[in-house]
């Protein structure tokens, strides 16, 4: 293989033969199993095939998933910063998920409960497997309690809990009984569902069940929202609340990026659900609107636009004069120094190219801040999304319903006896409904995609090896697996997991520095030396002279 | 502000909760062992997540690609067994990836539903789904048994026993099993064979693999590792030394055993001591003499040792870590005069506390000595008793920021800093580097405290 970033743009290919091209070294079945999750756009007329998602990985071929244990104590409950949160099983999953997905968080004074910096297990070994390990999580829950006296412990399942029918419900509700605290268990077995995307649904369902609703109000404000699926990854939720803040907007809570456990208790007090990643949390958004009467909206806060776009969006909703002027005049001071930077990287990046592979929403939502400064993108896709995180939701009744998602348990919500209020009337959402507002929509990546872009989902290794060979982007997305790989190709990759401990991206200044990053990695003078004068210049015909 | 700001003064006994843990699961050992080997790929018999977690860790910890396969068990498969996912997985890497060699490694679900692997392999073979000329070894690593040192030494041994063959004929050369250490540990331990003309198979041999050039060019399967003829010839080898017990010990006991190849089990070369006694035994197994220039970097260390010796003096350390890193580790310390008072590993292993209590005998000062340990035991023992250092991976720098106190990073995992991938901590050279690193972090400190009236230039 030669040097990718020596031989730029050699070729232009149709995107039907790189399809083919990716497919073809697979065994058939393997072959006719990925072409199903792999599209070529036709987003001029045409209209979209049904995109291959949520399906099971294929057994030896590389994927960049994990687990639903992964998705639901490291992605979901990771960020809450006062609940102790005890890995019930071997050590290795409680190690693994100990701060490496830098969620970060505000806990003022000394005196406020922080547990993430900690990793809690019951550290099973073979006894408790063999004899079970019920008896050790209680215990290991009361030494918790012992050594704290948290609020709040929470038990996540590993693989071996399920098998050997450890009752991890059970034991939480004795020891809650016991205790006085609240304790509850999720079933997040890591080879439960197809993803992490199981384990997010998991941990919606016990979050809403155990928690959501169970403390009054507590934070007064005339504009109350919920920020549901903003993780605070390298500080995005506090630009975010700074951002929304100034509006005049509270937020009541968020899920789950520097949250405590009596935002999830009060969630139920605010008046609008803002949903930024769709996939991991829209469950809670739906239960929330059944049971308590909250409506909910898509926002993104990832890029400049459509960070005032949502902005736009929740003041709408409110239809207060006030808020609007408040909004506008925000967006009206940030924006100068947003532009000013965009322009000027723009000058450098525009026209290069990008490929996005990340998250549930992260590889449509960063796409916008690609385009703000110039750079298209020429494939995307997600790791663990569903259909309609592509196709949008109206893509959802369709949906077949597997084996794989049947055993996620889909709670039967109702409105609630003492707090269900509709938040707006029927003639209000039908008002705001004409004037195109849109409650409970998202669209998917795939509307938002160029023609003839390659929508990909479930990405493994060889695919994207061989799409940068062919393709050659000028960076590539995805996490801490791939970063690697791709580098060594010489192609920049940016991760959007944990964003190279940079960010935050989100809001207004997060923009600034996706910007100044992205420049700074397109540009960098790094990939032109990675041959030596001696390999661009092999023959020895050399003399010497003092010039 | 604290970080650690729940951990009391006051240790109470704790019986079944681990909080801060000083050790990981086998899988990820076993996927370190597995990529020593040229042209392979780790295969995790379990759930995807296990693989996602352990590559994730080795990728932070190497800044290099990891790659490795994965079982991606479905609730299906842990009712009925993972046999037709490996299966699958077999065939398709060889078809796609296209390895010399899988190693596959089990996880705690394969375990609990008790999966065959040696016999799914053979199933594999039977089926023809393994190509002429290619291999599938295993290993099983239960991620409830031991730790991640326990996953190293189960592959290492799970590879020698799939390749390791005894022709009759001696090939003349010395096995070197270099224990849990860093690729350029591996190449430090080779360098220093080479220049005393022995002749050795090194393996795992992680160099050349997890501290790769950027060149532009991606091999999945880079140039280093020990090729499938190395590791066959290990049954011809004139004998085996495995460095570090907990690491190493298995893989060459069982070459001993099975093919009577004479094995010595040696600490982790780490130090003066310990690297004295490793070319010691290097030079009566392989009846080579030691060259000028090993005395020669002997020599320096012993410089650096009397040069700056009375900034080691009765300093106290406190250290956490894999058994075999931590118990040389104690020894260099204590050979220089330094105090290691608070010792923690998580992996267990009754020997560790029977040998650090050895070492430290003579030591002026109270020992905490703990296997099985965590990291919130060993937070509470310098709250207790302070130290002026803390070794000790990524994860102490919580510790070290709350107690203001000088951290080394050594072990694994190092996902804050780089150099480990580079330069190494064993042989004397090494020594050097540990010295100097421990130099830097008090006399910065000496420099950082001291008064305008008492600023030292020189010291």
């Amino acid at each position: 293989m030669t040097t990718i970033a020596k031989k730029k743009k050699a070729v232009q290919m149709d995107p039907t033969d790189v399809v083919q091209d990716l497919l073809k070294k697979y065994p058939t079945k393997v072959a006719r199993k990925r072409a199903k999750q792999i599209m070529v756009n036709e987003a001029e007329g045409a209209s979209t095939p049904e995109m291959g998602a949520n399906v099971r990985t294929i057994p030896g071929i590389i994927t960049m998933r994990g687990c639903t244990y992964a998705g639901c104590k490291g992605v979901i409950l990771g960020p809450t910063r006062d609940i102790v949160n005890i890995t019930h099983g071997p050590i290795g999953c409680g190690f693994y998920s100990w701060l490496t997905r830098r969620n970060q968080t505000h806990a003022e004074t000394d005196a406020d409960e922080n547990f993430m910096t900690y990793a809690f297990s019951t550290d099973m070994n073979e006894n408790d497997i063999v004899f079970g390990g019920e008896k050790k999580l209680k215990q290991a829950i009361q030494e918790a309690y012992d050594l704290f006296h948290p609020k709040a412990i929470a038990v996540f399942s590993t693989c071996p809990v399920g098998l050997i029918g450890d009752d991890v419900h059970a034991v939480s509700k004795e020891m809650k009984a016991k205790l006085g605290i609240n304790i509850f268990g999720f079933s997040c077995e890591g080879y439960k569902g197809v993803s992490q995307s199981a384990g997010h649904h998991i941990a919606n369902n016990q979050i809403f069940k155990h928690v959501v609703g169970t403390e009054g109000e507590v934070k007064v404000g005339e504009f109350k929202i919920n920020l549901l699926g903003e993780y605070n990854i390298g500080g995005d939720g506090f630009e975010i609340d700074r951002i929304l803040d100034a509006c005049g907007i509270t937020v009541i809570s968020t899920f789950s990026g520097n949250s405590t456990y009596e935002q999830f208790a009060t969630a139920h007090t605010a008046d609008l659900n803002t949903v930024m990643c769709h996939r991991s949390i829209n469950y809670v958004a739906e239960m929330m609107e059944t049971k308590y009467g909250i409506p909910w909206i898509k926002v993104n806060f990832i890029g400049a636009e459509a960070t005032a776009k949502s902005l736009r969006k929740i003041a709408q909703y409110f239809d207060s004069p006030k808020l609007t002027e408040r909004v506008e005049a925000v967006i009206a001071q940030e924006m100068p120094a947003v532009k000013e930077v965009m322009d000027d990287v723009r000058s450098r990046t525009e026209g290069k190219t990008a490929m996005l592979f990340v998250g549930g929403s992260r590889a449509h939502h960063y796409q916008e801040l690609f385009n703000e400064i110039g750079m298209r993108t020429i494939s995307a896709g997600y790791e663990f999304a569903h259909r309609d995180d592509y196709e949008g939701r109206h893509v959802i009744p369709e949906i077949k319903i597997d084996a794989d998602s049947r055993n996620i348990e889909e709670l039967e919500v109702e409105p609630c006896s003492e707090n269900y209020n509709p938040r707006k009337t029927q003639e209000e959402l039908k008002k705001l409904e004409e004037s195109g507002f849109k409650f409970k929509e998202y669209a998917g990546m795939i509307p938002d995609m160029p023609n003839k872009s390659l929508v990909i989902d479930d990405l493994n290794q060889y695919e994207a090896e061989k799409l940068i060979e062919i393709m050659k982007p000028d960076i590539f997305c995805a996490g801490i697996k791939e970063k690697y790989s791709v580098q060594k190709l010489g192609i920049p990759l940016k991760q959007l997991h944990n964003y190279d401990i940079g960010g935050p991206y989100a809001g207004f200044k997060g923009a600034i520095n996706f910007f100044t990053d992205i420049d700074r990695m397109v540009n960098s003078k790094v990939w032109s030396y990675m041959k030596a004068p001696w390999q661009e210049n092999p023959e020895l015909s050399a003399t010497y002279a003092w010039e | 502000m604290t970080l650690l700001r729940h951990t009391p003064l006051e240790i109470k006994d704790r019986k079944a909760l681990s909080i801060n843990p000083a050790k990981t699961c086998q899988p990820v050992g076993a996927m370190y062992a597995a990529l020593g080997i040229h042209g392979c790929l780790p295969h995790s018999h379990g759930s995807q997540g296990c693989c996602a977690y352990h590559r994730s860790a080795l990728t932070r910890h190497y800044k290099e690609p990891v790659s490795a396969a994965t079982s991606s068990f479905t609730e299906g498969s842990s009712v009925f067994g993972g046999q037709a996912n490996l299966l699958q997985a077999i065939n398709n890497i060889f078809t796609v990836y296209e390895p010399d060699v899988i190693a596959v490694h089990t996880t705690c679900l394969s375990e609990t539903i008790g999966d065959d692997v040696p016999q799914i392999a053979d199933k594999a073979r039977q089926d023809g789904k393994i190509p002429e000329g290619k291999f599938v070894v295993s290993a099983s690593t239960p991620s409830y048994v031991g730790s991640h040192v326990t996953g190293f030494a189960n592959m290492v041994m799970g590879t020698l026993k799939g390749f390791a063959e005894k022709t009759g004929k001696k090939n003349g050369k010395v096995n070197l099993i270099p224990g849990f250490v860093e690729p350029s540990d591996m190449e430090e331990i080779k360098r220093l064979a080479a220049a005393m003309g022995v002749k050795t198979i090194l393996f795992p041999d992680t160099s050349g693999v997890l501290n790769g050039p950027l060149t532009g060019e991606y091999k999945m399967f880079p140039d280093g590792g020990t090729t499938v003829d190395e590791l066959r010839s290990t049954g011809d080898s004139i004998g085996t030394l495995a460095l570090g017990e907990w690491a190493s010990a298995d893989g060459a006991k069982y070459l001993d055993s099975t093919h009577k190849v004479p094995c010595k089990i040696l600490d982790l070369p780490i130090g003066l001591k310990a690297t004295d006694r490793f070319i010691d035994a290097l030079r009566l197994i392989s009846g080579r003499h030691v060259t000028d220039l090993i005395t020669h970097e002997r020599g320096q260390l012993v410089d650096m040792i009397s040069d700056m010796h009375q900034y080691f003096y009765h300093k106290k350390v406190a250290l956490v870590g894999d058994p075999d890193q931590v118990i040389a580790l104690t020894e260099f310390l204590t050979s220089i005069d330094m105090c290691p008072v608070h010792i923690v590993t998580g992996t267990p292993g009754k020997k560790f506390e029977a040998r650090i209590k050895e070492i430290t005998k003579d030591s002026p000062f109270p020992v905490n000595i703990k296997s099985r340990g965590d990291m919130f035991l060993l937070h509470q023992w310098i709250k207790n008793d302070p130290v002026d250092l803390l070794i000790g991976n990524t994860y102490c720098k919580y510790i070290a920021r709350d107690e203001d106190i000088p951290l080394i990073r050594h072990g694994f995992p190092i996902i804050d800093r780089v150099g480990h991938q580079y330069f190494p901590t064993v042989g004397y050279k090494g020594g050097l580097r540990l010295l100097e690193k421990i130099l830097d972090a008090l006399l910065t400190r000496i420099d950082r405290d001291a008064s305008e009236d008492c600023f030292e230039l020189a010291y």
